[in-house]
C-alpha cells in the first residue's frame, strides 16, 4: 500500500533518519515502535508532507510520489493526527473539522448546513456528544483529541497516521477510538499507530515496525511478540524494572506536612478543586499520587509550589515550620522543586540553550557582584548533563533541538539545581520512551536514597506501583485513599480513584 | 561520505558566520556603494554627523530591545521623549512656580536633567504597572501613554517651543569630548551597559526567559512582574535621555518632537534580528540596525533622493531584513 525506500533525513547535519525502508500494510494497524528520538515522528512528518527535503522515495499504490506540502498529502489520502493538538481554540468544532476544506455553494459562500450535518454524523460515529457549534476552547483535552480524529476522518483518507492519539484521553475515550480503528480496518484503510503505551499496542496493533536511532530495525506480526521482546528490541538491551526495597531507616523526619488544604475553583464560585487534603512526606520517601483526569493532582502540586496563593486555604509545613508561599520563588527558597506536567508549555524555554535552562531556577547562585559566573554555570550544567545522561552535542544547544526524554531530563535538572529537599514530579515520564523512563525511575530512587522526599503524580498505575513507598489516591478534589506499598494494588487504587457517581 | 560530510559542515559553519554577520555585511556593502556614488559620504565629518544623528535612535532602540525581548512593545517612547525634553528645558529655563504658595523653585542644569530622567522613568514605570497589575496588553497600555504624554507635553509647553537654553545645556547634544561628539559617548555608554546587562547578568537572562516562555519562567521562581516593570522603566528612562539630547541639539524643546520615533526604534530592533514575539535578539544587533537606518537616511540625502522616496526605501529595507531573517531561521530548523 504505502512504502518508503531508503529515506534519509538530516537536520543541520544531524541524521534523524538513516536509510529507512519499510512497508505499511492496508487493512492493518501498523504500530511503529521506538524510543523518543528513534525517528518515528520525523518519518511520519515526511509521509504527511510536513518535510519535503529528504533523500529516498515514497511509494504509494506502487507509484513514486512526493508531497510538496501537507495539503498534497491530504489530497492523496494521507492524514495525520499529530501528537500535539492542532486545533484553533476560538473556532467551533465544525469550523475546525472543515478548516481548509470548507464546503461552499455556487456563490462561494459557506454551506453551513451541509457542514453541520456532516459534522454531526462524524461526531456521532466517534460518540462525542457535543454541539458542532461549540467553541473548541470550551472542550476538555480528551474531547479536543476526538475532534482532531474527526478532522482526519472527514476527508476519507486511505492512510491515517496517529501519533500518540491516546496521550490525553480517558480510558472510555480510548475504547471509542479502538472501535473506530477496527471500523477503519474493516474498510481496508491503512492505520499507522505510534504510541509508547505497550499494553495498548498489544491490543490494537496487527504489525509492528521497530525503529532505533533513526534506523529501521525489524518488522513482523505483533502476535509473535511479547512485552519484553518489544522493549528489548526498542532499546537494544534488556532492562529490568529496578525497584528494590529500600531501608526504612531515615523515615523518621517529616519534610512536608499538609493539613486541610483547600483550593477554591477558578470558574465555579463556591466550589473547591481541592477539599481538605492532609498528608505528610518523610525524608527519603517516595509517595505516588494517583488520580483520573480532573481529580486535582496537578492543582495539588501547584498549590504546594506556591502557584495559587490567593485561592488556597489550610496549612503547609516544611520541616515543621508553617509556610505561606506567595510565589514559586518562596517555595524554591524553602527547598521545594516542581517538575511540571507539560514540559514545552511550563518547563522549558525552548529557544534558550541547555545550560541556561538548567540554571534558570537557581541563577542567583551563579551571580557574582554584578555578572553571572559563566564558568561555574557551565560546570553545573555539564555535571547534570553527565549525571542525568542528557543526550546533547553540547550545553549550548537550544533545548528545542533535543528529544522529548532529554528535554524532560533538562526540566528535572533545573529542579535539582535548586537543591530541593522536596521534589514534586507531575507526570515525569509522559511522552517519554521506555529507555528514558527507566533512567528517570532509577534517578528518582537514587534521589530518595540521598534523603530527598519525592511526590510523584502519575496516571500510569504500573509506574505508581513500581516506584512508590506509599500511594495517595485522589478523586474529585478529595484524598480518597492512602495506602502503604504492601496494600496498594491496582484494583484498590482504581476503586478509590473512580467517582462514586459513575 | 566522510569528506562530503566534512565539507557540508564547513559550508554550514560558513553559512552560520554569514547569518551571524549579515547585518554587518549589509552595512559594509551599503557604505561601499555610497562611497562609490558620492565623495561626500566617506568623510570624518559625515561619519560624526551620522553617529550624532542616530545616537538618539540608539538610545530609544536599546530600551525598546529590552521590552521586545520580553515579548512586549513600547509605543510611547516618542511622546515620552518630547515630554521629558520639554520638562528638562522648562525646569532649566523657568523653574517651577507654585503661585498659590507664592513659591518658586529654580533648577540647575543637573537638576533639570535629572527631572527629565525621573519623569521618563516614572512614565515607563506607569506603563509597566498597568501592564503587569491589570494585564493590559503592552500595545494598548503604551498606545494610551503615547497619547497622554503628548497631551501633557502640550499642556506643559502651552504649545510653544522652549528655546535658548544656554551654552551649558546645548553642550550635551553639540559638544565634543576627546574628539568624539558627546551624544556618541552617551549612547555608547548606554549600549555597553545594556549589552552587558542582557548577556552577563541574571536580569538579562530573565528577560530572555520571559520572552521565550513566560510560564516556564514563572515556574522557575522568576518574578515576572518585577522584570517587566523594570524593562518598561528603563525604556522610559532611555526615552528621556533621548529627549534631553534632542532638545539640547536643537537648543529648543519642540512640543511635537519625537513623533513616530517609536517606529524608527522598532525598525532598528527588527533589522537587528530581534523577534517581535520575544526571547530572541541582541542589543548589538539593534545598534547595527540603527546604524543601517542612519547610513541609509544619510546616503539618500547626500544623493539628493526626495524625502518621499526615502520613506519608501526605508520601509522596503525593513521588510527585506525581516524576510532574510525568516528564511534563515526556517532553513535552520
Amino acid at each position: 500500500m504505502l512504502a518508503v525506500e531508503n529515506i534519509t533525513k538530516k537536520f543541520s547535519g544531524v541524521i534523524a533518519l538513516d536509510n529507512v525502508s519499510m512497508e505499511l500494510h492496508a487493512g492493518k494497524v501498523n504500530a511503529i515502535l521506538g524510543e523518543n528520538g528513534a525517528g518515528k515522528s520525523t518519518l511520519m512528518k515526511i509521509l504527511s508532507g510536513v518535510y519535503n527535503d529528504y533523500e529516498g522515495r515514497i511509494l504509494f499504490k506502487g507509484k513514486t510520489i512526493s508531497f510538496p506540502n501537507v495539503r498534497a498529502a491530504q489530497d492523496c489520502g494521507i492524514a495525520i493526527i499529530h501528537q500535539e493538538l492542532n486545533l484553533i481554540p476560538y473556532l467551533t468544532v465544525q469550523e475546525n473539522i472543515f478548516l481548509g476544506r470548507e464546503i461552499v455553494n455556487a456563490w462561494g459562500l459557506l454551506n453551513k448546513k451541509s457542514m453541520r450535518l456532516k459534522t454531526e454524523a462524524l461526531l456521532q460515529r466517534l460518540k462525542l456528544d457535543v454541539d458542532p457549534e461549540t467553541m473548541v476552547s470550551e472542550l476538555k483535552v480528551g474531547q479536543q483529541q476526538v475532534v482532531e480524529i474527526a478532522k482526519a476522518l472527514q476527508n476519507d483518507s486511505e492512510v491515517i497516521i496517529m501519533d500518540e492519539p491516546t496521550s490525553a484521553i480517558s480510558d472510555k475515550e480510548v475504547e471509542v477510538l479502538f472501535g473506530i480503528i477496527n471500523d477503519l480496518k474493516a474498510q481496508n484503510k491503512t492505520i499507522v499507530y505510534i504510541s509508547h503505551k505497550l499494553d495498548e499496542l498489544f491490543r490494537i496493533a496487527d504489525r509492528y515496525i521497530i525503529m532505533r536511532d533513526g534506523c529501521f530495525i525489524e518488522s513482523g506480526e505483533m502476535r509473535s511478540m511479547n512485552h519484553d521482546d518489544v522493549i528489548q528490541k526498542m532499546v537494544g538491551r534488556k532492562i529490568t524494572l529496578m525497584r528494590q526495597k529500600q531501608s526504612e531507616t531515615s523515615r523518621s523526619t517529616e519534610l512536608l506536612r499538609v493539613e486541610n488544604l483547600c483550593l477554591r475553583s477558578l470558574d465555579k464560585k463556591g466550589e473547591n478543586v481541592l477539599k481538605n487534603i492532609s498528608f505528610g512526606l518523610a525524608e527519603g520517601e517516595i509517595v505516588g499520587l494517583f488520580g483520573l483526569m480532573g481529580a486535582g493532582r496537578t492543582e495539588l502540586v501547584e498549590t504546594l509550589f506556591g502557584l495559587h496563593p490567593k485561592r488556597k486555604s489550610g496549612d503547609i509545613y516544611v520541616h515543621g515550620d508553617r509556610v505561606s508561599f506567595r510565589s514559586p520563588s518562596d517555595a524554591i527558597a524553602k527547598g521545594i522543586a516542581l517538575v511540571p506536567e507539560d514540559r514545552k508549555k511550563d518547563g522549558l524555554v525552548l529557544g534558550l540553550d541547555v545550560r541556561s535552562n538548567i540554571s534558570l531556577a537557581s541563577l542567583r547562585e551563579f551571580e557574582g557582584v554584578v555578572f553571572l559566573n559563566n564558568k561555574r554555570e557551565t560546570d553545573v550544567a555539564e555535571k547534570y548533563i553527565e549525571e542525568l545522561k542528557i543526550k546533547t552535542s553540547s550545553h549550548t544547544q537550544p533545548a528545542r533541538n533535543l528529544s522529548g526524554g532529554n528535554q524532560q531530563k533538562i526540566v528535572l535538572a533545573k529542579g535539582l539545581a535548586t537543591r530541593p529537599k522536596v521534589l514534586l514530579l507531575d507526570e515525569p515520564t509522559r511522552g517519554v520512551d521506555v529507555g528514558a523512563k527507566n533512567e528517570i525511575y532509577k534517578l528518582i530512587l537514587d534521589l530518595s536514597m540521598t534523603g530527598m522526599g519525592i511526590l510523584i503524580v502519575s496516571s500510569e498505575l504500573p509506574e505508581i506501583l513500581a516506584v512508590s513507598d506509599r500511594v495517595l489516591v485522589m478523586c474529585e478534589g478529595n484524598l480518597t485513599a492512602e495506602l502503604s506499598r504492601e496494600h496498594a494494588t491496582e484494583s484498590i487504587i482504581l476503586k478509590a480513584a473512580i467517582p462514586k457517581s459513575m | 561520505m566522510e569528506a562530503t560530510m566534512k565539507n557540508s559542515i564547513v559550508a554550514k559553519s560558513y553559512r552560520n558566520v554569514l547569518i551571524q554577520f549579515q547585518s554587518l555585511i549589509a552595512l559594509f556593502v551599503l557604505c561601499f556603494a555610497l562611497t562609490l556614488l558620492t565623495d561626500k559620504f566617506l568623510t570624518i565629518d559625515n561619519a560624526w554627523n551620522v553617529l550624532r544623528q542616530i545616537s538618539v535612535n540608539i538610545c530609544i532602540a536599546t530600551g525598546m530591545t529590552l521590552v521586545i525581548l520580553t515579548s512586549g512593545i513600547d509605543l510611547s517612547v516618542g511622546s515620552v521623549l518630547a515630554l521629558t525634553g520639554s520638562i528638562a528645558a522648562g525646569l532649566l529655563k523657568n523653574g517651577l512656580e507654585f503661585p498659590s504658595f507664592n513659591l518658586y523653585v529654580g533648577f540647575t542644569l543637573v537638576g533639570a536633567v535629572v527631572g527629565g530622567l525621573v519623569v521618563g522613568s516614572g512614565l515607563g514605570f506607569f506603563n509597566g504597572w498597568a501592564i503587569t497589575r491589570f494585564k493590559v496588553p503592552p500595545f494598548v497600555a503604551t498606545l494610551a501613554m503615547l497619547t497622554m504624554a503628548r497631551g501633557l507635553t502640550f499642556l506643559w509647553t502651552k504649545g510653544f517651543p522652549i528655546s535658548n537654553l544656554g551654552a551649558d545645556f546645548d553642550h550635551i547634544g553639540m559638544g565634543w569630548f576627546l574628539g568624539v561628539p558627546l551624544p556618541v559617548w552617551i549612547c555608547g555608554t548606554i549600549v555597553l551597559i545594556a549589552a552587558f546587562l542582557t548577556r552577563r547578568t541574571r536580569f538579562g537572562r530573565y528577560v530572555y526567559a520571559i520572552g521565550g516562555n513566560e510560564n516556564a519562567a514563572r515556574l522557575s521562581g522568576i518574578n515576572i512582574n518585577a522584570v517587566k516593570v523594570a524593562v518598561y522603566t528603563i525604556a522610559g528612562g532611555l526615552a528621556a535621555v533621548g529627549g534631553i539630547m534632542v532638545t539640547s541639539r536643537l537648543d529648543s524643546a519642540q512640543p511635537n518632537a519625537g513623533v513616530s520615533y517609536e517606529l524608527d526604534a522598532i525598525a532598528a530592533v527588527v533589522i537587528g534580528g530581534s523577534s517581535l514575539s520575544g526571547g530572541k535578539g541582541s542589543i548589538l544587533g539593534t545598534v547595527l540596525g540603527a546604524i543601517i537606518i542612519g547610513v541609509l537616511n544619510n546616503g539618500l540625502v547626500l544623493l539628493d533622493v526626495s524625502p518621499f522616496w526615502q520613506q519608501v526605501v526605508k520601509g522596503f529595507v525593513i521588510l527585506i531584513a525581516v524576510i532574510i531573517d525568516k528564511v534563515n531561521s526556517k532553513s535552520d530548523q
